[in-house]
């Protein structure tokens, strides 16, 4: 399941409920689309051309904030959809969104397509939140007419979809999706800060609107909404861990300056740290693409938001007897590409002297690269997307945990102690291999 | 052929170094290229990472990185007459079995071969008279130029360098010759992209006693690179950790050249990139003008068949199934030695190799401390560096000190003289010898002669039908004599340096057998030239007999320098793949009137 299958499966969940009481929760202010009048209700989209080279191009970049093709370009074809989403209620199907009059959106109007990207009423029902309209609600008119632009360019690809063809009774009633809106969705466009600058006003409309950045960052209560409160303080989606991304010094980017959250985003690693997982598809298909204004502006908001309360504990002392075993293993198993202090290798492999991404409470990552292993986004700027092997066969429960206590609590770091037990849970779940045990040489 | 897929402008066969560097050159040039590789995709973390490119039983003693010879083997002969028999278990041939090929497992010797080995007939010629070279030839020796100049070579030389990484240092650069490098090669116009590897212990005794005997000592150049590099592809390779694990083994950190850690992560993320691997190239399709080809025919692992049309045919296998692929599409005239007819599978030479041993009683030598291209050579006895007036030869050889590796099975059988090789006598031996042994490599040059080539064998054929290819080679007396002569300087050497109980191994003293080679450096059989008459490709690897195939490889040698082919071939495919976007897409047809 991937990270956004994950967070739909935990949305649905929401639904379960909503579905029961959103028949009298009516909240008509989440389906108020009237903002939206802006957009023509006359032009299809297959019918309509512009020759305006600049808001195509302008409407390219919106699609790259927005990181459309990552849902709906699967192996039909570019924005032809077919991406499943399995969920315990049956499976979503990402739509075909090219011009397409049959089995895209080629028949929507831009007024219909206004509704669908801010307020998640699509042209069959009700979308479901897999569907990041809750941030694209942000988008502004401008952005949406240039994107409408851009939509208008592509190529039209036959591709039929039934999107919830595989949802059972009752997650196939879109209707549902209405109560879930009128508790977690806020149907109003962005509203900048007057008391910041323009600078971080573009930042915060990037990371909330297009970028939804929240989705993953962000934790989520029993129903599947966002907990305000710990707004970006780091959540579990599918068995990655996407990290606090606050001004939180310890485990956040209060630590990292602003030119290297920015190199990040750009590149896939800021020298120290590289993304890897769901974080390694959004660099490659989405934040790559972002021009160093606004990656600066994203890197300025986010070391804004209000960090949690997490702190450095006092580091295991490298006198441990545990520490001392676990030093060897390292520099055994780990130290031909994080290096004997582990400063890593740039562009290639990360360094884990100063790298908080690594420090988290949460141990979920550097638990899973060594169980399944991972592999480096790869960019334009650096292509390389080196691999981290698995070390399953080689090292148990407690090996891993040792020594990812070691690397989380050695040059100058300082992290929470792992146990073996949760190394073996994470083991089961991720259907990693045993420890190869070797028999003993037959005696003669 | 009822399977059909669409038509490309560049078909590859076989995706190792030549391949990569080749797709690499015409991807960027917009071209759009298919790639098809016999063997299966390999990643450095999923298939040989740290943790697991050391399993020396697995890749070395059991060679799971090399093309199985229920696939496809050769057979073999020493000369016209005898019957050839087919070779049945692991010997001389290191056929690559995945993306990557060779060079995937290689050692890491990163040489440029030197501007003599290019120009066997004329230098000869010039430094020692017409009569000279008539007279080797009246020998039998194959003495032929290669249509290209090193100084022609030098730009796609460095190219190559910069791709790989290559650690070194410069022993003539921009005319200043330069100590501590290599004062013989051909000038070069900048230094290494990383510097040369440090010394082990036995490279620091080796240079030096080279140097108190006069001689000009320098770090070979190699593909385990000394520290962490950006290529200008933009792939980032790490610093070579010593390990030792390199030829026979993929390299787990990224530090070793090949094509997965140089070019491979740049060239499949391009649009108009695809391979296709686990699929076989069959042979080429002849267009009915005779003078191109249409295609090539496939099969996959599962025994599909179908057909790749392309305007253009780039045959970049290993040596020995290059120079196959081109019999079995009946592109040129198989070469014959009773009447000299024919170029396809002329010219086959070898690499002649010897070692010398030593030991030194009471030494540290830490040979797990190790580099596949880690090692101290003297050039002086390589090539025409030395005068040969009054020498029954031509040729040298490179004379190396070298730490490659310190694998425990391998070097089992590395004892004093007078040991069992079995039981406690054997065990006390190694734990000791282990330790206090040294070696020292002759890697020599090696002359085509008029008996030795490469053709179709009449009687055994592989897994589809085809005719196996089958090699007719013995050591000529040139390179028996040269030899013969650089051994002897070897062995001067640990003498000097105060080895014990010293030996050593001339491979050419016997007749050459595949089982018992300390090289794997196999050449020609479609060697470039400026004749047509004596070659099966033009200078730029075009063959003369079908326009749109080139072909790159150690296959494209006309004889062999005293060094790794490695560099050379990678040089090679650079200048092919410039000649075919920058002159033949825009005019297609011979790059040169035959």
């Amino acid at each position: 399941m991937s990270a956004i299958q994950h967070i739909a499966f935990r949305i649905t969940a929401g639904v379960v409920v909503l579905a029961l009481i959103g028949g009298g929760g009516w909240a008509w202010k989440t389906l108020n689309t009237s903002r939206s009048a802006v957009a023509d209700d006359q032009v299809t989209l297959a019918e309509f051309t512009t020759d305006d080279e600049d808001a195509i191009a302008r409407g390219n970049y919106i699609m790259r904030l927005g990181d459309c093709a990552a849902c709906h370009t699967r192996d039909a074809g570019e924005f032809a959809g077919g991406y499943q989403v399995g969920t315990p209620f049956g499976t979503l199907v990402s739509s075909n969104i090219t011009p397409d009059p049959d089995t895209g959106i080629g028949t929507m109007t831009e007024r219909d397509f206004f509704n669908a990207m801010r307020h998640g009423q699509g042209s069959k029902g009700m979308l479901y939140p897999a569907m990041p309209y809750t941030d694209y609600a942000k988008l502004t008119d401008q952005d949406m007419h240039d994107l409408w632009a851009y939509m208008s360019t592509l190529t039209p690809i036959s591709h039929n979809v039934d999107e919830d063809a595989g949802m059972s009774f009752p997650f196939n009633i879109r209707l549902a999706m209405a109560g879930w809106n009128a508790l977690f969705f806020d149907n109003s466009g962005f509203t900048p800060d007057d008391t910041q600058s323009p600078q971080w006003n573009r930042g915060a409309y990037i990371v909330e609107g297009p970028g939804h950045c929240s989705a993953c960052h962000t934790p989520r209560n029993a129903l599947g909404g966002e907990i305000a409160s710990r707004h970006m303080q780091g959540a579990v989606v599918d068995g990655w861990f996407a990290p606090e991304i606050t001004s939180n010094p310890h485990v956040g980017l209060g630590d990292t300056p602003t030119e290297d959250v920015a190199r990040y985003l750009k590149t896939g690693s800021d020298g120290v740290a590289f993304a890897a997982g769901p974080m390694a598809e959004a660099v490659e298909d989405s934040t790559q693409y972002m021009t160093q204004d606004d990656l600066l502006a994203v890197a300025q908001y986010l070391k804004s938001l209000p960090g949690s309360p997490a702190v450095a504990p006092a580091p295991i002392p490298a006198s441990d007897t545990a520490m001392q075993a676990a030093a060897q293993s390292y520099e055994v198993n780990c130290s031909a590409c994080h290096g004997l202090s582990g400063e890593g290798i740039k562009a290639l492999a990360p360094g884990f002297a100063g790298n908080h991404a690594l420090l988290s409470e949460n141990a979920t990552n550097p638990i899973r690269a060594v169980l399944v292993g991972a592999r480096a986004a790869h960019s334009h700027m650096l292509p390389t997307g080196a691999g981290m092997p698995s070390f399953a066969w080689k090292m148990d429960d407690q090996d891993i945990a040792d020594v990812l206590n070691y690397i989380r609590n050695s040059w100058g770091n300082a992290a929470e102690p792992i146990g073996a037990a949760q190394v073996s849970e994470a083991r089961a779940t991720l259907g990693a291999r045993d420890k190869i045990i070797w028999s003993e040489a037959p005696s003669r | 052929m009822a399977n059909t897929r669409p038509k490309a402008d560049v078909v590859i066969v076989g995706l190792g170094w030549a391949g990569s560097v080749m797709a690499e050159e015409l991807t960027r040039a917009g071209l759009n290229v298919l790639a098809i590789e016999r063997g299966a995709w390999r990643d450095t973390s999923t298939d040989f990472p740290p943790a697991v490119d050391p399993d020396e039983l697995r890749w070395h003693t059991r060679r799971k990185l090399l093309q199985p010879m229920s696939v496809e083997t050769t057979t073999f002969r020493n000369r016209s007459g005898q019957t050839a028999a087919p070779v049945r278990n692991w010997s001389a041939y290191q056929f690559g079995w995945n993306v990557g090929g060779a060079g995937t497992h290689w050692a890491g010797m990163s040489w440029r071969f030197t501007p003599w080995d290019f120009e066997v007939a004329s230098q000869t010629a010039d430094r020692y008279g017409a009569s000279r070279l008539a007279g080797l030839r009246d020998d039998g020796l194959l003495l032929q130029d290669w249509g290209v100049t090193y100084q022609e070579m030098e730009a796609d030389y460095d190219r190559f360098e910069r791709i790989a990484g290559t650690s070194g240092k410069a022993g003539y650069l921009n005319g200043e010759k330069v100590p501590g490098g290599n004062v013989f090669e051909g000038m070069r116009k900048r230094e290494y992209p990383t510097p040369p590897l440090k010394d082990t212990h036995w490279m620091s005794i080796y240079r030096e006693t080279t140097q108190s005997m006069g001689y000009n000592p320098f770090t070979i150049p190699a593909g385990n690179i000394s520290q962490a590099y950006v290529n200008p592809l933009g792939v980032t390779m790490g610093p070579c950790t010593y390990c030792g694990f390199c030829d026979f083994h993929g390299c787990g950190n990224f530090s070793k050249s090949s094509p997965q850690a140089c070019v491979l992560p740049a060239l499949m993320r391009r649009p108009n990139f695809t391979v296709l691997t686990e699929t076989e190239v069959l042979h080429a399709v002849k267009h009915e003008d005779g003078k191109t080809v249409t295609g090539v025919n496939c099969v996959t692992r599962d025994g599909e068949t179908f057909f790749q049309p392309a305007d253009i045919v780039c045959i970049t296998a290993y040596q020995m199934d290059n120079v196959r692929l081109m019999l079995l599409s009946q592109i040129g005239e198989q070469y014959d030695p009773a009447t000299m007819r024919g170029t396809i599978g002329r010219n086959y030479n070898y690499q002649t190799c010897a070692s010398v041993s030593g030991f030194f009683s009471g030494a540290k030598m830490n040979p797990f401390i190790g580099g596949g291209a880690l090692g101290v050579q003297i050039d002086d006895f390589n090539g025409d560096n030395f005068d040969h007036s009054d020498l029954d030869f031509i040729g040298g050889a490179g004379i190396m000190g070298y730490s490659t590796n310190g694998r425990p099975i391998q070097n089992m059988n590395g004892l004093r003289p007078g040991h069992k090789r079995w039981g406690s006598d054997w065990k006390q031996a190694y734990a000791r010898d282990y330790q206090e042994a040294a070696n020292i490599f002759v890697q020599g040059t090696s002359m085509p002669t008029r008996g030795a080539y490469l053709s179709l064998d009449p009687n055994y054929k592989d897994r589809h039908g085809q005719p196996l290819l089958s090699l007719t080679f013995d050591w000529n007396e040139n390179d028996r004599k040269m030899a013969a002569w650089t051994t002897q300087k070897a062995t001067q050497t640990m003498q000097e340096a105060g080895g014990e109980a010293i030996s050593s191994d001339n491979q050419a003293a016997e007749s050459w057998n595949p089982y018992k080679q300390h090289s794997s450096h196999t050449i020609a059989g479609l060697e470039m030239g400026a004749d047509p008459t004596t070659s099966a490709l033009n200078p730029y690897l075009q063959s003369w007999d079908c326009h749109n195939v080139f072909s790159v490889g150690a296959s494209a040698f006309p004889n062999n320098g005293g060094y790794n082919p490695t560099l050379t071939v990678g040089a090679l495919a650079i200048r092919a793949a410039r000649a075919i976007h920058q002159t033949y897409v825009n005019n297609p047809g011979p790059l040169v009137e035959a």
